[in-house]
């Protein structure tokens, strides 16, 4: 294990190349910030294909577990060609936070250990979720690369539940070639890039709010006791 | 009388539309983001830069779309007061909701748009009040001018209702508000351009502000000196709160900031705030009774007559 970088500015930004299913002692290697590059085959999950597996109860359709353990919260901008084949151009995350409860059973049930994503998680959440599963989270970048990652998928290997969740949600088995860059944000020490930026940004704040003053009218919110009254 | 213009020739305008504003992006936004690299000290942040700008290399020559997140597509049409159209404006509409559903099959673009509560996905972007479709009118012309502005995002965006009182400190510091709580990590997808609506009623406030970051190009300014100014020093400050690209500590988090005014209630001082992400989306083009099409990137939503303060 490497000592944990203190600033943002010694993150190293070493370049990674991973090939899936991506192997344990690979992802304890990861450090944050580190360039990350995935070679083989991962798939798409986010609300849909996460309801059916986490709520309903449902196991990821059969051989997908075998096949990866990288779990991609995005949908693909794809279309079905009118041979029946998939045009997929472009793939962009959506933010990961919105899947925080589920993850315990995520893991559980789909055996997924890297999570690409968008915006990360807290680090409360890291240390709950996924230090126990043994996972790490890398976060895309941008976010906008959507041509970048679009151009490194090889072929559309399979789609799941296609009909019952839309193009948006259905479960895409992508086979890939050197998709990235992705940075590691979460650590297999559940230590998170954005929550060391953050320390900096917020080390600052209030500095930038000093001439500011607060707004006459509060809101529910900003007020947190319901009993308070918005004006001040 | 000018002749009309055929629904067909603006169909097939607002499909190339479509395609270009998902595709390419605006030389006016990449120049004002490899300016904010270029003062960038934060080597991620400043990778993020970098990688976005080949990201629109590879976009433009692969004509695949910059970012998968088609964000909400939609059209701004400014009309010639002199203009017609064949079958009129409900050919305009059906032309425009038919140009989004072949594009994004075409292109392909996600199909976003999904019923709110059901989440039924037609799978063409095309649904109940979508594409909206926002017009504004010119005297003197024949001509349509149509834009499409693709805006991604489900954060950046805020409404407030401030008070006469709040002044000018009130608007920096609801600003700052905005661009903390959506910068870090990066969900504002910044740096971006900043569009502010002040006045107005709640909706004006609201939809200026998005046609102030969407409909001005980067380097355009606010005719009253005043504003103007406000539009630097909003930037200043934006990139002094210390966050920049992707949420890593740093300067790269507005690329400009446009500030359009409507009069409004003599007790309120609404404000609206929308931040263009970097996958900023837009593409216009002026189509004449002649059938010459001219396609462009400054979409001039802003006329001196859309702005104009009196009776006239
Ligand atoms: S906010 Fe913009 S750049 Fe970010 S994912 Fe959405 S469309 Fe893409």
């Amino acid at each position: 294990m490497t000592a944990p970088y203190t600033r943002l500015d010694d993150v190293g930004m070493d370049e990674v190349h991973l090939t899936t299913p991506v192997a344990d002692a690979d992802i304890a290697r990861l450090k944050l910030g580190d360039v990350v590059y995935l070679s083989g085959v991962l798939y798409t999950a986010r609300e849909g294909v996460y309801k059916k597996v986490v709520d309903d109860d449902r196991g990821l359709p059969a051989g997908v577990r075998e096949l990866t353990n990288v779990n991609f919260h995005c949908s693909p901008a794809a279309a079905i060609r009118p041979d029946g084949t998939y045009a997929v151009e472009a793939v962009t995350a959506t933010a990961s936070f919105r899947f925080g409860k589920s993850f315990p059973k995520w893991f559980e049930r789909s055996g997924s250990r890297v999570i690409v994503g968008k915006a990360g998680l807290t680090e409360t959440a890291y240390r709950e979720w996924f230090v126990p599963a043994g996972a790490v989270y890398l976060t895309t970048v941008g976010y906008g690369l959507g041509a970048t990652y679009g151009k490194a998928i090889r072929r559309v290997v399979d789609v799941h539940w296609l009909r019952e969740l839309g193009i948006a949600q259905a479960l895409w088995v992508l086979e890939v070639d050197r998709l990235g860059p992705f940075l590691v944000e979460g650590d297999r020490e559940g230590r998170s890039l954005f929550a060391l930026a953050n320390r900096e940004i917020n080390a600052r704040l209030a500095e930038v709010y000093r001439e500011l003053p607060p707004p006459a009218l509060s809101r529910f919110g900003e007020v947190v006791s319901r009993e308070d009254e918005v004006v001040l | 009388m000018a002749k009309s213009i055929p629904a067909k020739l603006i169909e097939d305008t607002a499909r190339e539309l479509t395609s270009r504003a998902a595709i390419d992006i605006p030389h006016d936004f990449r120049a004002g983001v490899r300016r904010a690299r270029d003062r960038e000290r934060n080597r991620l942040a400043r990778f993020v830069l970098d990688e976005m700008d080949r990201n629109w290399d590879i976009a433009t020559e692969d004509r695949r779309p910059m970012c998968a997140d088609t964000g909400l597509p939609r059209y701004y049409v400014r009309v010639g007061n002199e203009a017609t159209i064949d079958g009129g404006f409900v050919a305009l509409e059906r032309a425009l909701r038919q140009a989004t559903a072949d594009a994004t099959a075409t292109i392909p673009l996600r199909p976003n748009r999904v019923h709110p509560l059901t989440r039924i996905d037609h799978n063409n972007n095309v649904g109940t009040h979508a594409p909206e479709i926002t017009y504004a009118f010119e005297p003197d012309r024949d001509f349509i001018d149509v834009t499409t502005v693709h805006k991604g995002g489900l954060f950046g965006s805020d409404y407030r209702m401030l008070f006469p009182a709040d002044g000018i400190k009130g608007i920096k510091r609801f600003f700052v508000d905005c661009l903390v709580q959506f910068g870090k990590r990066g969900l504002a997808c910044q740096p971006a351009i900043v569009g502010i609506g002040l006045g107005g009623a709640k909706d004006t406030c609201v939809r200026l502000g998005k046609e102030a970051a969407c409909l001005r190009v980067v380097g355009s300014r606010n005719p009253d000196p005043e504003i103007a100014k406000l539009e630097q020093e909003l930037t200043d400050l934006g990139n002094y709160i210390g966050i920049g690209a992707m949420g890593f500590a740093g300067t790269s988090m507005v690329v400009a900031t446009h500030i359009e005014v409507a009069f409004s209630h003599t007790g309120g001082l609404p404000i609206g705030v929308h931040q263009f992400c970097l996958s900023s989306r837009r593409a216009t083009a002026r189509i004449h009774p002649d059938g010459r099409v001219e396609f462009r990137d400054d979409p001039a939503w802003f006329t001196d007559y859309y702005r104009r303060e009196g009776v006239e």
